[in-house]
């Protein structure tokens, strides 16, 4: 393990420590190795879900999106607590349906798909863009 | 001590916006949501509001104009609006140091002592705008010194929209102005009784409703009134968790998806709205002494002649135990069961309530069966957790007459197989 020196603490003088005192006795013996490594399972949610009352899961329908790694069938994380941002990957509402694109803000606002074989979007000026949520995980099953 | 502060948050037209959130077509689109099992109207978006169809009303009364508008039309997806209301409610949790959730779609915030470095406007508006973020469903904030007041607040953000859905109600003169424009029964706990006899009093509005002598008050109505007349008046009786009392009834009756004319569905039926209303009992922590059943052919049928009998019984100690209550029903059906009629609707009624602990029994009188109160937490802590349903033998699901919801959108956030779709 790698410490690195953050700052001096001062203690003012007039403070009382409580330290605490560990009750357990301690063996003499061959300690067990496994012993400093008590862990929980790992959690996939916490993995891909960051703000659960915000997220929202959908699956994508159509080929636009292999760029990203994102295929017909994959079932989309959508976190609406995010600010979507220049090149993130976005559910749009386009003519009254969602759509999977990449956000592109500069030089204007467009909606790209990541498949040479589909048209960019372009977003005109007077319309106003709605965006659903910005996708965090895509998850991709190799065998259902 | 602070003066209290609490906030009430009550999201616009709930069921509606539920259905809209993966919508993107019905945006601005008039959308109404029926009852259980399709009969009545239930919900409304403000478009379908502004076409003039009512509360309740049953669906082959505005179906012609629900043609004619292209009204979309949703059976009730309990599963899509819990799972909604459960995200606002874990928001509302982590933005305000106390709350307590009053309905599926409203929630009451405790805000005394906040310092904000804000408004209590620019603080509402916050809540409001993350809610709509983060989950996607608009809301309105009513903020007041008192629960009531909190409650006419939010009454007023939803009626004007220049408020843009949040009202800080916390200075007297703008009470006082509100309460003005409110009839009394707008007011939290003046239900439909006391209305009518506080009119024959000549107290027709919120505030002179609120000018009344609390002492007066007590004498004629309740203590239960003169709290809620002190909140009217600024004084906070009421904390997070109290509420004036529960409802003096409880009703659960539905339509049925097709007629009954046999004695066992109709059997199935009342234990089933039984186990229900034992359950909205248990809810508010009551019990009740008096049960009535009713079973009705329909009105509107010219074909046949409309019977409509209806049965009480009055039980020695009220109670909530579904046991208790179910076999004084099946009883009452029993009286007034007749062959040969096609039954539309039955329901029951329970009346003569007390809050838990205040009925005084006399010597002679037999209390509940001995663990009723374990038995009946378990089935209600299992029927409430999503994972299954236990149910008494009487209600045998999955018969003809259960609910009909044609019209049921997508799971969309509870089931995979129904997730919403993106193009891409």
């Amino acid at each position: 393990m790698k410490c690195q020196f953050i700052a001096r603490y001062q203690m003012p003088s007039n403070t009382t420590v409580c330290i605490p005192l560990f009750g357990e006795t301690v063996p003499a013996g061959f300690p067990s190795p496994a012993q400093d490594y008590v862990e929980r399972s790992l959690d996939l949610n916490e993995l891909c879900i960051q703000h659960p009352a915000a997220t929202y899961f959908v699956r994508a329908q159509g080929d636009s999106m292999q760029g990203a790694g994102i295929f017909d069938g994959d079932i989309l994380v959508v976190d609406r607590s995010l600010k979507a941002r220049h090149e993130d990957i976005v559910i749009a509402c386009l003519d009254n349906e969602f759509t999977v694109k990449q956000l592109q803000t500069r030089p204007r606002m467009r909606l790209a798909p990541m498949n040479r074989q589909f048209p960019v979007i372009e977003i005109q000026e007077e319309s106003t863009l709605e965006i659903f949520g910005v996708v965090s995980t895509v998850i991709h099953q190799l065998r259902r | 001590m602070s003066t209290p502060c609490f906030a009430l948050v009550d999201c616009n037209n709930f069921y509606a916006s539920c259905e809209r959130l993966f919508r993107p077509d019905l945006r601005n689109r008039p959308i109404v949501v029926l009852s259980n099992n399709d009969g009545c109207i239930v919900a409304r978006s403000s478009e379908a509001k502004a076409l003039g169809i009512t509360m309740a009303v049953p669906l082959f009364q505005v179906q012609e104009i629900l043609d004619r508008e292209q009204v979309t039309v949703f059976s009730s997806n309990y599963a899509l609006y819990g799972d909604i209301s459960a995200r606002v409610m874990s928001l509302l949790e982590q933005l305000a140091p106390a709350t307590e959730v009053y309905s599926i779609d409203e929630a009451f915030l405790d805000f005394t002592g906040i310092k904000a470095n804000q408004s209590l406007d620019a603080l509402g508006s916050q809540i409001k705008q993350q809610i709509a973020d983060w989950v996607g469903i608009p809301v309105c904030v009513g903020i007041a010194p008192t629960k009531t007041l909190a409650k006419l607040a939010n009454h007023a953000a939803k009626a004007y929209p220049k408020t843009n859905g949040v009202v800080d109600l916390t200075d007297p003169a703008r009470q006082q102005r509100l309460l003005r424009l409110l009839p009394a029964d707008e007011v939290w706990g003046v239900g439909r009784r006391t209305y009518r006899r506080l009119q024959t009093l000549n107290i027709h509005t919120a505030w002179q409703l609120a000018c009344c002598n609390t002492a007066w008050i007590r004498k004629e109505f309740s203590v239960t009134l003169e709290r809620t007349v002190r909140e009217l008046q600024g004084q906070s009786c009421f904390d997070l968790e109290d509420q004036p009392p529960p409802r003096q009834q409880i009703l659960c009756s539905r339509s049925f998806a097709k007629r009954i004319t046999e004695y066992s569905p109709m059997h199935a039926a009342i234990c089933q709205y039984t186990a229900r209303a034992a359950e909205k009992l248990r809810e508010q922590d009551a019990t009740a002494r008096l049960i009535s059943i009713f079973i009705r052919t329909s009105p509107h049928s010219h074909n046949s002649e409309y019977y409509s009998p209806s049965a009480s019984h009055r039980l020695s100690v009220p109670s909530n135990d579904t046991r208790i209550l179910v076999a004084a029903a099946i009883k009452l059906l029993n009286n007034i069961w007749q062959e040969g009629h096609r039954f539309i609707k039955a329901g029951i009624i329970l009346t003569d309530l007390y809050t838990a602990g205040s009925f005084q029994p006399t010597l002679f009188d037999q209390p509940d069966r001995r663990n009723s109160k374990a038995l009946m937490e378990t089935l209600d802590r299992i029927n409430h957790s999503g994972l299954g349903k236990i149910c008494f033998a009487g209600e045998q699901l999955s018969q003809g007459w259960q609910m009909q919801r044609n019209k049921l959108s997508p799971a969309y956030t509870t089931r995979w197989h129904e997730l919403p779709i993106v193009k891409a």
